[in-house]
């Protein structure tokens, strides 16, 4: 009873949009695929659809082998970054859209309209057209069409990146409750590791039509498998430097350089790539024996509850985000405190030798 | 506030007076017209409408103009629907070329196309129909419905049709269901310029006729060629040819600017 792709590729032209890609998803699960612009999100969710056809491998659902299967005989609702709605037609009729083509009695679709407009909020806006909503109310006209109908898959493509913060924030806290006691797979593509934090349930990291990683959140977020999937879930970027390491020490260059935990000890002597997420780098001692460097201060951005501070050390720029506001001017020299032990260490080739958060 | 408003009144003056003397004239009699200057009617008639409205060779002009303004509208908008959709949905080999070709067909003079059009319509039996004055006016109109509506239809995103199939729309229901009323406005400036082009070329709609479909443009030229002058009937037949154009133009008001852009704006 699962989603299954498998060594599924995509190619235009010359171009691969995905290289050859294997995932199972379970049903009832909800999935994040986390990439960056161009990753290969929106491509892999149209080849899950059915909307695109895969170059070569198979696509199965249920048992079955779904790949030629047109997108209308799959029981799959989407919904896009764009608030794409019906304009010609109001809330209600577009909510009701899928049920009519279905077929399903009025009465019916009396029902279930009524009652996913009631779980989204729609019901005062019901006989208007989407032009006459706010951008908020327009995206969730949207995600009712893909509630109504019950689907097996649900698609959602960025969903909340139109949005202004606090609708974001707002309709991020209501998804997963949506979702809750249903049967349907859930696939919710974003660029923001934040919000795949907030989900929880499987993330799967994309970089360059590649699935780097895929399994549960929390285990992805602590222990990436890779440098990439490691900057795929970092944001601020992942703080990253060429260092050397004898013993328990590692070492940028110039001099520069701490002591490591054993954790990091008891590996074999030579190069590696250090990295560190930005929370981890604070202006001020958080716990005992970090770590410290003074870096130079190249711009220091204060969001209200966060403050982030871009610094030079070693030439390189690093970034540090902490809790509250630590103002600090441009081109001074600030004392930072690293936390060593929740940093990670990459091998030559790029793989996780250890380390986690 | 007067100066600023002065030149716009200068403006429309100039640009109603040619009309104002057009619809002057249609109430005046001919001896009138050519007598002297007046700014009113001296002695009002509705003689000249009369005529056009008793005569059969006048007001039949009015009927077939209008029979096959509206078969080309129909024709031009109906091909170049889903021309455009395939240009502003699909990329295959040359589409841009054959896109831009589409519009190289705008020009050339009509009277390039006067002399084959009429040799091969005669030969096919076509002469003297509606039909064929509407055929060869989509020489015209098909590639510019085409261009004015690829650039509405590229306004649509595509996410749009790919919604329906998720949502169960089989491609020609989600065409007649779905696009085509959200392109609704592209479809209305494209049949107003259909309408308007149909309406107003008059070398292949005069040559292509001689009796039996004769346009109102040709009934007006031929009057003031044979029975002397009867200035103040075709004042009232040039009249009466402005009021479908503006009746047209209401309706499309809103979009009329974005379909001058073809859709671009």
């Amino acid at each position: 009873m699962t989603l299954e792709l498998r060594h599924v590729t995509k190619t235009v032209g010359a171009a691969t949009h995905i290289h050859e890609t294997s995932l199972v998803l379970d049903e009832g699960s909800f999935n994040v695929l986390l990439g960056t612009t161009l990753a290969g999100k929106t491509t892999l969710l149209q080849l899950m659809a059915g909307l695109d056809r895969p170059s070569s491998g198979e696509v199965w659902f249920r048992g079955a082998n779904v790949t030629g299967v047109a997108v209308q005989k799959r029981n799959v609702s989407m919904v896009y970054q764009q608030f794409i709605n019906y304009p010609h037609l109001s809330v209600y009729e577009n909510i009701a859209s899928p049920l009519k083509v279905a077929g399903m009695d009025r009465a019916e679709i009396d029902r279930r309209v009524g009652s996913v407009s009631e779980l989204l909020r729609l019901q005062p806006m019901l006989q208007r057209r989407p032009s006459e909503l706010s951008g908020g109310q327009q995206q969730r006209t949207a995600i009712a069409r893909a509630l109504v109908k019950d689907s097996d898959l649900v698609l959602l493509d960025e969903p909340l990146a139109n949005l202004d913060y606090k609708l974001r924030e707002e309709l991020r806290d209501e998804l997963p409750r949506l979702f809750a006691g249903r049967r349907c797979i859930v696939v919710y593509a974003t660029t923001e590791p934040t919000e795949a934090l907030l989900f929880g349930g499987n993330t799967a990291t994309l970089f360059e039509g590649r699935i780097t990683q895929f399994g549960q959140t929390g285990d992805i977020y602590r222990k990436p498998k890779d440098l990439v999937s490691a900057e795929v879930f970092s944001d601020p970027p992942l703080n990253m430097a060429p260092v050397t390491k004898t013993g328990n020490r590692i070492e940028l260059s110039n001099g520069i350089g701490w002591m490591v935990g054993p954790n990091f000890a008891r590996l074999p002597d030579g190069k590696y790539t250090w990295a560190i997420r930005a929370h981890h780098i604070t202006p001020f001692q958080q716990a005992a024996d970090l770590a410290t460097v003074d870096g130079k201060v190249l711009l220091a951005e204060l969001t209200g509850s966060d403050s982030v501070l871009h610094f030079d050390l070693n030439g390189a720029t690093w970034i540090s985000q902490s809790h509250g506001v630590h103002p600090f001017d441009v081109g001074a020299t600030a004392r930072l405190y690293i936390d060593v032990a929740r940093s990670f260490l990459f091998g030559q080739d790029g793989k996780l030798v250890g380390g986690s958060e | 506030m007067r100066k600023r408003s002065l030149l716009p009144i200068v403006y429309i003056f100039f640009l109603m007076l040619p009309i104002y003397w057009l619809v002057t004239m249609s109430f005046k009699t001919t001896n009138e017209i050519l007598g002297g200057f007046s700014l009113f009617p001296q002695a009002f008639t509705l003689e000249n409408y009369i005529k056009i409205f008793t005569d059969s060779t006048w007001y039949n002009g009015y009927i077939n103009s209008i029979i096959y303004v509206v078969i080309n509208t129909l024709l031009s908008v109906s091909v170049a629907l889903p021309a455009a959709y395939a240009f502003s949905r699909y990329r295959f080999l040359g589409d841009k070329h054959l896109f831009f070709w589409l519009l190289t067909n705008r020009m050339a003079p009509a009277a390039v196309f006067a002399l084959p059009f009429l040799q091969l319509y005669s030969a096919v039996g076509l002469f003297d129909t509606h039909i064929a004055v509407a055929l060869a006016h989509t020489l015209f109109n098909v590639p510019l419905a085409v261009w004015i509506l690829e650039g509405f239809m590229s306004g649509v995103p595509k996410e749009l049709d790919e919604t329906a199939y998720v949502d169960g729309y089989s491609f020609p229901r989600f065409f007649v269901k779905i696009f085509i009323p959200t392109i609704a406005a592209g479809i209305g400036v494209a049949c107003f310029f259909c309408f308007m082009f149909s309406w107003v070329e008059m070398l292949l709609a005069k040559t292509l006729t001689s009796v039996d479909a004769k346009p109102i443009v040709a009934t007006m030229t031929r009057t003031a060629s044979t029975s002397g002058y009867e200035l103040g009937l075709l004042a009232a037949a040039g009249t009466l040819t402005i009021i479908p154009g503006a009746f047209v133009i209401y309706f499309v008001r809103n979009y009329i600017a974005k379909g001058f852009a073809l859709g671009r704006v």
